[in-house]
């Protein structure tokens, strides 16, 4: 049980890290401009994180299985690991980063390691994901700007009562992008330890049965929870009255247009119905939630009919897109080759 | 928790439409009152005077209950400030109408016939501009698209009060029906007075057309 815990700690971490810094996705603008309370923010976070991630979880993991079996702990472990230091190197080198990409190199790092082939097909599937979905997030924030804006000037609604309904809109909208965040990145938090994990199947009652990818999911949540409640708060000071200003009102269109992008990625039932009824179908890859928000952001402001968009931005966030694995892949490498010659673990079989 | 929000926000929503409607109260019994001193009904004005006393402490109290409950219930946090500045500098409107009728009431100043029409003219259009600036700031609330119409009737009324307002002055000047040169700065003095209704109606309209483009969406 002891190994179990210390292999599965880099993962547990990663989900830390991950929750620290993508609540604030999700709640930054509300909790930092006193719209939502953190302690509220951050119950509601955690809680929906984990329904997301145990009950939606498995498709984008799926996913990032196809691309690499890690099959050994001590793997799994290094692989989490190089994933979690990229990710703290990264955001202190101030660049917007993403578990996503970080994750997708540690797992190729193993892949190569190994001798394995990596899926060329899974890759870019992955890839391309990774491109579309900030510019679908801007799509979204883009109709959506324009269909509230709508509403709320042909209602006439008084600014109190806005307020209220934004409010509540905050809320609803938080707590669907937390189950979202949960739905989609906890493949990356867990799911090299799919194949590695040795729990087995809980039957609960003889209703229904635990599955023991869900029991990893529920303890991935948990990490997630935890980083929201005990780092996230200064995290969203830092993205409230920093880099974007967004009234309320915008804030929730970011969330919902976010939070619909990472549902669309993760949401194994509406890609079984669109499979089913022969419609293209959106494939389960673990995106990013801050290049969603950014390509949100960035909807809004084409929406607005601002021309000077921040190209810096977009520069960061596709240089992202090859640095994060690039650094992730090399350290996964490197860490591995230590695991295995100077800890004399097998890394993988 | 919508019930909770719903009903502290429906509630202040009265409180500032019930404060708004004490501010055009104001600029209808300032107007009422200087019309009625004008022709004379010195009773009628004494009687408008007190009434505008009354809904000067009126909005006053009505207005710091405003802000209790703005802070206490943590609402528009966003928007708080500037509706709070809003409100404050609408009061100022109060206190200016309410101040001219009171100076009214202390030094009964003697309009000779001749400058009648042109005073009631003045306190008509100073009277126009606080009736604007009250409908602008309930759009403010409402349809902040619209703020931009009253502001610009504000303007246009204030402008008018100053044409009036040094027509006045002059005719007074020029005048050989007012012996007395006390007599000729006490006319300016209370042209001047009546004329500052419209200036700060506009001052207030300056930051709430700020406050609206803040609020566009």
């Amino acid at each position: 049980m002891l190994t179990i815990i210390f292999f599965l700690s880099s993962g547990l971490f990663l989900g830390w890290s991950l929750g620290a810094n993508d609540a604030a996705n999700i709640f930054g603008t509300a909790v930092s401009t006193k719209m939502i309370k953190f302690k509220t923010a951050a119950v509601i976070c955690s809680i929906f994180v984990i329904i997301g991630a145990v009950v939606s979880g498995a498709g984008a993991s799926h996913t990032l299985g196809k691309l690499g079996e890690v099959n050994e702990l001590s793997g799994a472990f290094i692989v989490a690991l190089s994933a979690a230091l990229t990710v703290m190197w990264m955001t202190k080198a101030g660049l917007p980063v993403s578990t996503s990409q970080a994750i997708v190199g540690a797992i190729i790092g193993w892949n190569i390691f190994s001798q394995r082939p990596t899926s060329i097909s899974s890759l870019s599937k992955i890839v391309g994901s990774w491109v579309f979905s900030p510019i679908l997030s801007a799509i979204f924030a883009f109709l959506l700007f324009h269909l509230i804006k709508r509403i709320i000037e042909s209602s006439n609604i008084h600014l109190l009562r806005l307020d209220s309904y934004t409010r509540l809109g905050l809320l609803f909208v938080g707590a669907f992008g937390s189950y979202s965040l949960g739905a989609n990145n906890i493949g990356n938090v867990m799911g090299v330890f799919i194949n590695a994990i040795p729990f087995t199947d809980i039957s609960v009652a003889g209703i229904f049965t635990f599955t023991s990818v869900q029991q990893l999911f529920l303890l991935g949540g948990i990490a997630i929870g935890i980083g929201v409640i005990s780092y996230s708060q200064k995290v969203m000071k830092t993205v409230g009255s920093g880099i974007f200003k967004l009234s309320p009102v915008t804030a929730l269109v970011v969330v919902l247009a976010s939070s619909i992008t990472l549902f669309l990625f993760a949401s194994q039932s509406l890609h079984d119905f669109l499979t089913s009824n022969n419609l293209p179908a959106f494939p389960l890859v673990p995106v990013s939630s801050s290049q969603a928000v950014v390509g949100a952001v960035m909807g809004i402001s084409i929406a607005k009919g601002i021309r000077n968009l921040n190209f810096k931005k977009l520069g960061q966030i596709s240089l992202g897109w090859v640095v994060t694995p690039v650094a992730a892949a090399v350290l996964s490498y490197v860490a591995l080759f230590f695991m295995q010659n100077v800890f004399l673990q097998n890394v993988y079989h | 928790m919508a019930k909770l929000f719903s009903n502290k926000s429906r509630q202040l929503e009265a409180d500032i439409d019930s404060y708004l409607d004490r501010v055009n109260t104001a600029g209808l019994l300032f107007w009422e009152g200087i019309k009625s001193y004008i022709e004379g009904k010195q009773d009628y004005f004494e009687k408008k005077f007190e009434e505008i006393t009354d809904i000067e402490s009126e909005a006053d109290s009505k207005r710091r209950e405003i802000k209790q409950k703005l802070y206490t219930y943590m609402l528009i946090p966003e928007s708080r400030g500037d509706v709070l500045g809003l409100l404050e500098t609408i009061d100022d409107v109060v206190d200016t109408c309410e101040k001219v009728l009171e100076q009214f009431s202390i030094e009964t100043p003697n309009i000779p016939d001749f400058l009648r029409q042109d005073f009631l003219k003045l306190t008509e259009l100073s009277a126009k501009s606080v009736e604007e600036l009250v409908k602008g700031t309930q759009v403010f609330f409402r349809q902040v698209d619209m703020v931009g119409n009253y502001v610009n009737k504000v303007h246009f009324y204030e402008h008018e009060a100053d044409d009036v307002e040094e027509q006045l002055k002059r005719k007074v000047f020029e005048s050989s029906e007012i012996d007395k040169f006390s007599h000729k700065v006490h006319m300016r003095y209370f042209a001047e007075k009546i004329a500052a209704v419209s200036d700060v109606a506009e001052d207030v309209c300056e930051r709430l057309s700020v406050y609206a483009i803040k609020r566009r969406i």
